[in-house]
């Protein structure tokens, strides 16, 4: 049975030294800080202190309608936005027992898709920035400015997207919008051959993270690790597949496993999870039914302008819903979804009023941040910087 | 959304979910310490004492519930007992979740630590210690995580206030 030791920094004996990394350093990827002790250039111990970026979302939610807590989600894992709407959504459409048309959820799932590519390509990008490969940032981040585009003309925002209702979407996607994505996704494949051809038969990246930070079965699962380092652990499961939520049961895809559990590992797997998320956008654009993309419940979901203008009961739900929010009948709900970093889950408790009386986020790389010392001990502060990378943090979720 | 059934109160859940995993190890374990079971919109509730907590944790997890998701207190003000506990487990093997749900009183509010048993709770309990006030015994490193560690008081509590000079 792993456990966690508890890092005390004393007795260190004369040789073991303590060394303070971030709150401000350019691997931590954010205002984390690492205090690590190590004896020479060998990691000892490794305790992160979080906290710095915390801003309470979750007590801020409680003064808020429950559709005023959706921008919110976008501002706690700021690379993966649709997916943290789609979990807040879901378990709010649970709360409501309310039915979402099929284009609705069709749009969900490829909106989240290109949504997680997104968060893998700012994560390859960033994480090869530290192992100091400096190019395949500036691809990586070519691509995800198409998809930030793809995002812009939906959503009117770049990355707080907000695009998601209690219900539905906010408006369904302009004409030539679906095309457009077609185009990005066609092109998308031979790029990621590209990052692939500049990193995976690079001696100098293979040599930095094959065989560092192992992480074992028996570990990632204790230590509640989720997303791809749980499956580049060995671990086959992908709540996307095992647990279908939002209509994933309809999808074909492939599940990346990798039994070696090392950072070399994680990497791979990230890299064909892209390419399996490009081919369910592909089936997402394919077979994308027509219909409406809101649910039949007026008193819920704001309605059109054009109605508001021309229809009193429109406008008076519109002002009702504005002012007053909407009564959600009592009771808790725990919806979990796979977002780019591994298992999202949303607690929301009602209490029958407008306001949330709770709402939780479980964010994976809070978990996943409690296995660094795990994976880090015993080696060099250099792989420190390649292990961090690999795990894939985003301190706004950490902290919320 | 396709109506799902709803049943409320222990006897409820044990008439029609006899076979279920989560309430046949529970009941295996020790049948007198399941408090209160609902099925509200598909997701299985099962109370128990505060002070059994880590022992149900042990029997759920010795049946299938393999992982750890998530654990965290909701704050029932002026309720009493004042505080819940809400554990969500996870089974691969089932693929299910299940929530373990425990009421904490609000003078000297503590519970069994479950880090001992998965290790991964580590910084979910420190995250209830810095936020609601509850202390769970046994844990390796019960300190602050979000807030200063001078700081007073428990930001999540429904009475903390959310304006003015503190």
């Amino acid at each position: 049975m792993p456990a966690i030791e508890t890092p005390e920094i004393t007795n260190l004996g004369g040789q073991h030294m303590v060394l303070n990394m971030g709150p401000q350093h350019p691997a931590t990827h954010g205002v984390l800080r690492l205090v690590v002790e190590i004896d020479g250039e060998t990691i000892v111990k490794v305790r992160p202190e979080i906290g710095y970026l915390h801003t309470g979302i979750e007590k801020t939610c409680e003064a808020k309608f429950y559709q005023q807590v959706i921008p919110l989600t976008d501002r706690i894992n700021y690379l993966d936005p649709l997916s943290n709407n789609l979990c807040y959504c879901l378990a709010v459409e649970k709360l409501l027992g309310l039915e979402i048309p099929e284009r609705a959820q069709w749009i969900r799932v490829l909106l989240t898709e290109l949504s997680r590519i997104n968060s893998h390509l700012i994560w390859l990008g960033t994480h090869a920035m530290d192992i100091g490969a400096l190019t395949v940032f500036l691809y990586t981040f070519r691509e995800r400015e198409d998809i930030l585009r793809l995002f812009e003309a939906v959503a009117g925002q770049r990355m707080m997207t907000s695009y998601f209702r209690i219900g539905g979407l906010a408006m369904e996607p302009p004409i030539d919008w679906l095309d457009r994505v077609q185009a990005f996704i066609k092109m998308f494949p031979e790029k990621i051959d590209e990052y692939a051809n500049l990193l995976s038969g690079n001696p100098i990246f293979f040599n930095r993270l094959k065989g560092v930070g192992y992480l074992s079965p028996e570990d990632a699962i204790a230590l509640g690790v989720t997303g791809p380092p749980l499956r580049a652990s060995g671990i086959d499961w992908d709540l996307r597949r095992d647990m279908p939520y939002s209509g994933y049961d309809k999808f074909k895809f492939h599940v990346p496993i990798s039994t070696d559990g090392d950072t070399w590992a994680r990497y791979e797997v990230r890299l064909i999870e892209m390419r399996e998320s490009a081919k369910i956008v592909q089936q997402a654009l394919d077979g994308m039914p027509g219909g409406p993309v809101k649910a039949d419940a007026p008193k819920i979901i704001l309605p059109d302008r054009e109605k508001m203008k021309t229809q009193m009961e429109a406008l008076i739900h519109h002002f009702k819903i504005v002012t007053e929010g909407f009564p959600v009948p009592a009771g808790e709900v725990y919806q979990a979804i796979e977002c780019g970093h591994g298992q999202t889950g949303y607690y929301v408790v009602s209490d029958g009023t407008a306001k949330p009386y709770r709402v939780h986020m479980r964010y994976p790389s809070f978990a996943t941040l409690q296995a660094l010392e795990t994976m880090a001990k015993g080696r060099l502060i250099a792989d420190l910087v390649a292990i961090i990378g690999s795990i894939d943090i985003v301190l706004g979720e950490i902290d919320r | 959304m396709t109506e799902v059934a709803t049943l409320l109160g222990k006897q409820a859940v044990l008439d029609a979910l006899p076979d279920h995993p989560a309430v046949k190890a529970i009941l295996a374990w020790d049948a007198e310490a399941l408090a209160d079971a609902k099925l509200d919109r598909g997701e299985l509730t099962l109370s128990v004492a505060p002070d059994r907590i880590r022992e149900a944790c042990m029997a759920l997890r010795a049946a299938g519930y393999n992982f750890f998701d998530d654990v965290t207190a909701v704050d029932w003000h002026p309720s009493v007992p004042r505080f819940q506990l809400s554990y969500h487990l996870l089974s691969h093997g089932f693929k299910e979740y299940i929530r373990l749900r425990t009421l904490v009183d609000e003078a000297d509010p503590s519970v069994p630590s479950i880090t001992p048993i998965w290790p991964a709770a580590n910084f979910y309990e420190r995250e209830i210690f810095d936020l609601f006030g509850i202390r769970f015994e046994g844990h390796p490193d019960l300190r602050r995580i979000m807030m200063p560690e001078d700081w007073k008081g428990h930001p999540l509590r429904k009475d903390y206030p959310v304006e003015g000079y503190r």
